[in-house]
């Protein structure tokens, strides 16, 4: 079962972690990795807060960012994500959030409307029954969420990678930013934009996607765990610099790819 | 026990051979692994807690990471400690010899006399740098748990990179169960290796100094 181990709405845990740290004294803090070699320190590095000292923490993002390259090393663009049979569809498909389902952004189809930006040629607004015109592409696949737990769905829109195309997108820029309705936002690398299953969802099982879903549009990226498909997408912009993203601004893996 | 009365012998038989009971690769290895461990573990109990494969949490207090996302940074900077001292081991341990001289033959008749022994308190410890049959049986499986671990966390992380390796291990959900079953092995073989280390000290002087 899909569970919330999401801090407490509205309150930053960095700036409660740092608060906490506040109460420890200075030493400990600052010579942590130091003392992190030694044996007897082992004792002290388990669900302390000490650990979550400034210091460890650039050294532990320093390493995620290395991470991020490696991964974008193995990231083969050719590899498909495994597809599977309908009767494997996890039923009901989980509702995922940092909110609860009645919280979810109730978007009006009539007043919505997907903005472009960035370094793109053509940068006119796309409706929902535009949209709907393009040609439709479907998947079965594994979403993976970060916390581990995971659920096949079944997902149709138009092929990320040719919508880019089409609106005569810069595909050598480094990135693909997408913002939501609720204020959500996250950045993918350029190369996973323009996988074959990287999809712009219109649907899902072949139903009109329902707003716990993401309705209008979600972005639906079986290569990369769950938060990096964005739900209630309201632009998306093509650009070069890394405008990160909700959840990895707070210390999750940038790539975070499957 | 035949601490005290093996003590004169053992001397001699390091005076004779003059070799280290465990040479330097061995020990700054094995205090590697073991912080490595430490860490891998620590941090991969709060990453389960945020999605519990059975019906119990591990106690925040004794989790590394504070929560799900520190987790996730200490079990992915960890990784890399465990896996490049893991390489170096075990190349070393197959270029040297050391693991075939040291963990086999491995007879069954010997495991079964020595593992009675064993429980009756009669095992000798004699001489540290020969490993008695259930010694060599506990130590041939942890290496291979540790290749079980390190092969189904790769395909937790990569299930789709890596989907051939997912499969082996039954897909992503059973790959988790494989996961979580080799942690509870180690975790496991850990409790009775740090308890006979601390039963036969010179043991642990041994994994130290070397002798």
């Amino acid at each position: 079962m899909p569970r919330q181990r999401n801090p407490i709405p509205g309150v930053d845990p960095k700036l409660l972690i740092k608060d906490a740290a506040r109460l420890l004294p200075k030493p400990s803090r600052r010579f942590f990795l130091r003392g992190a070699a030694s044996l007897g320190a082992l004792t002290a590095l388990s669900g302390c807060d000490i650990i979550d000292g400034d210091t460890s923490e650039n050294a532990l993002r320093a390493i995620s960012t290395f991470n991020d390259r490696v991964q974008a090393f193995l990231f083969n663009p050719n590899t498909l994500a495994p597809e599977y049979p309908e009767s494997m569809i996890t039923r009901p498909f989980p509702f995922n959030a940092y909110y609860s389902e009645d919280e979810a952004p109730d978007i009006d189809a009539g007043q919505w409307q997907l903005e472009i930006g960035g370094l793109v040629d053509n940068k006119k607004p796309w409706t929902l029954p535009e949209l709907n015109k393009l040609p439709e592409v479907s998947q079965i696949t594994r979403h993976v969420c970060v916390e581990g737990w995971s659920a096949i769905g079944s997902w149709q829109g138009v092929r990320l990678a040719d919508f880019l195309k089409m609106i005569g997108a810069d595909t050598r820029a480094k990135y693909v930013w997408f913002q939501c309705a609720e204020g959500y936002s996250t950045t993918i690398d350029m190369p996973t934009a323009l996988h074959p299953q990287t999809q712009l969802t219109l649907k899902f099982d072949h139903q009109v996607l329902p707003r716990a879903y993401g309705f209008p549009i979600k972005i639906r990226i079986p290569t990369k765990l769950g938060f990096k498909n964005p739900k209630y997408v309201t632009a998306m912009w093509v650009q070069n610099n890394d405008a990160g993203g909700y959840w990895e601004n707070q210390g999750y893996n940038w790539f975070s790819g499957l | 026990m035949t601490i005290e009365a093996a003590t004169s012998s053992h001397l001699r038989h390091d005076a004779s051979s003059g070799a280290a009971i465990h040479p330097v690769w061995v020990r700054v290895t094995h205090w590697i692994n073991a912080l490595a461990m430490l860490m891998m573990i620590g941090s991969g109990w709060q990453i389960y807690n945020a999605s519990p494969l059975f019906d119990f949490q591990f106690p925040h207090q004794i989790a590394l990471g504070n929560w799900l996302a520190g987790a996730l940074l200490w079990h992915f900077a960890a990784m890399w400690l465990l896996m490049v001292n893991g390489i170096v081991y075990f190349a070393l341990g197959i270029a040297t010899g050391r693991f075939r001289r040291k963990l086999f033959p491995i007879r069954p008749r010997e495991v079964v006399s020595d593992l009675f022994a064993a429980l009756r308190g009669k095992l000798s410890h004699e001489d540290l740098s020969v490993y008695n049959a259930v010694q060599k049986l506990l130590y041939l499986g942890i290496l291979l748990t540790g290749i079980v671990i390190v092969l189904s966390g790769i395909s937790i992380w990569k299930p789709v990179q890596f989907h051939d390796l997912t499969s082996f291990f039954g897909g992503y959900n059973t790959a988790r169960y494989v996961h979580f079953a080799a942690m509870t092995a180690i975790v496991a073989f850990l409790m009775v290796h740090v308890a006979l280390a601390v039963l036969v000290p010179k043991s642990l002087r041994a994994m130290i100094v070397g002798r």
